[in-house]
């Protein structure tokens, strides 16, 4: 461990940094040594904690789908595929009913974003010291395993999911209407700057709102989890339990919303005003 | 809470997943769902055809069988009626066979009796014949003619 006998601020301090390898200015490329060190190195830094985890996570989901996926014949479903052949319907379920164009990529997108998503969640309750102190066994000084508290997981995704909508807004509309849509509205043409200030604030907020509200969520979840986890041992069962029983509502919940907002933005690329 | 390259990675993770699930997850899955929704969709067709295949070879069922019931009480009529006129038939036959015998019996009986009244006749006559030798071979006298008249009366 890198502290012994940690204050409770060391504590929190060291539950919530990430394992970066990056460019320090004064080590070179190299672990960080403390959030200090990590925050020294800027942007060109990598969380390899969140980098490998929420990989992992995401190949399992892959995987476990794909299982699923060869296994799929229209015989009566068995085992796994019973399971995948649910989560596909309840997708495809609630991304017909906000979205009515057509598209082969919003489905399996918004599959991918659930279960991803709630992969991810799902890490935060693996009680918060377990996983930390096997590593630090290890010999690994950090180690954030839930990848939705950290910020640049969420506002990766989003930042995706807004390439997207961009994207989808110029192809269904054209250059012309994208531009119409942010510029000529709501005021009319004789207003254009501030219709352009309001609308690209729209535009702006929704990737950031999505990031963090799963951020936010799943970060004030795991502190609450991290500031439980500081009490006497003989406490602790009183208060994680109950959190942690709350907490499996939050993050379905919060799967739940990214993947449906995301569908509701990109139906919206898809609709003229 | 610094952002970074991890963010460049994620999004380049997240595209993979969801190009991933795009080509390999969701075709094979969304096609094994909607096949199956067309197979339901026709074996639950077939289980009405098959149904209503099932009432109307009932109600055929049924028409066939009150066709036959109605033939059946059809033919027994004809063949009561059939042997009532037998029986009529042949009581009539028997009934002109007995008026024919009697007839003939009659006839027989007329004919007996025409010959015993011939021979009766002949008989008579053969008597007086015998009543007037005997009377003629006797001496005449009235009494004597009285009492023989009396004895042939008799035999007639």
């Amino acid at each position: 461990m890198a502290l012994q006998n940690p204050t409770p601020s060391e504590y929190i301090q060291h539950h919530l940094t990430n394992l970066t390898y990056g460019y320090h200015p004064e080590n070179g490329w190299s672990f960080a040594h403390g959030a200090k060190e990590a925050s020294e190195m800027g942007f060109m830094a990598i969380h390899v904690d969140t980098m490998a985890w929420s990989v992992g996570l995401g190949i399992l989901f892959c995987w476990l789908f794909r299982v699923g996926a060869k296994a799929a014949h229209a015989g009566v479903p068995t085992g796994i595929l019973n399971f995948v052949e649910l989560m596909v319907e309840f997708v495809d379920k609630s991304v017909k009913e906000t979205f009515h164009g057509k598209s082969a990529l919003i489905a399996p997108l918004a599959l991918t974003i659930c279960c991803w998503i709630f992969l991810m969640n799902l890490m935060d309750l693996v009680p918060v010291d377990l996983v930390p102190y096997l590593f630090m066994v290890a010999g690994v000084d950090y180690m954030k395993i839930v990848p939705t508290t950290d910020v640049n997981a969420t506002l990766g995704m989003s930042i995706g999911v807004f390439l997207l909508i961009i994207f989808y807004s110029i192809k269904i509309k054209g250059v012309s209407g994208f531009v119409g849509e942010l510029t000529l509205q709501p005021f009319g043409k004789w207003m254009i700057p501030f219709n352009f200030l309001l609308e690209g604030v729209g535009l702006i907020a929704k990737p950031i709102s999505l990031a963090l509200r799963l951020f936010g969520n799943l970060y004030a979840g795991e502190l609450i989890f991290i500031l439980i986890a500081l009490l006497p041992f003989y406490l602790q069962w009183f208060l994680s339990v109950p959190w942690a029983i709350f907490h499996i509502l939050v993050i379905v919940l919060q799967a739940f919303i990214f993947m449906m907002l995301t569908i509701v933005y990109l139906s919206m690329a898809h609709e003229h005003h | 809470m610094n952002l970074n390259l991890t963010l460049i990675g994620q999004l380049i993770a997240f595209t993979i997943f969801v190009i991933f699930c795009m080509k390999y997850v969701w075709p094979p899955i969304s096609g094994a769902l909607a096949d199956r929704q067309k197979k339901i969709a026709e074996g639950l067709d077939a289980a009405d055809k098959a149904a209503r295949d099932l009432e109307t070879a009932k109600s055929q069922i049924e028409d066939e069988l009150k066709q036959a019931r109605s033939q059946v009480t059809e033919l027994l009529e004809q063949a009561n009626k059939r042997s009532s006129q037998i029986v009529e038939e042949a009581q009539d036959k028997a009934r002109a066979e007995a008026e024919k015998i009697m007839a003939s019996a009659q006839a027989q009986i007329a004919q007996d009796a025409a010959q015993a009244r011939e021979a009766l006749r002949a008989d008579v006559a053969q008597l007086a014949v015998v009543g007037a030798e005997r009377v003629l071979g006797a001496s005449v006298d009235q009494a004597a003619h009285k009492k023989l008249l009396a004895e042939l009366a008799n035999e007639l």
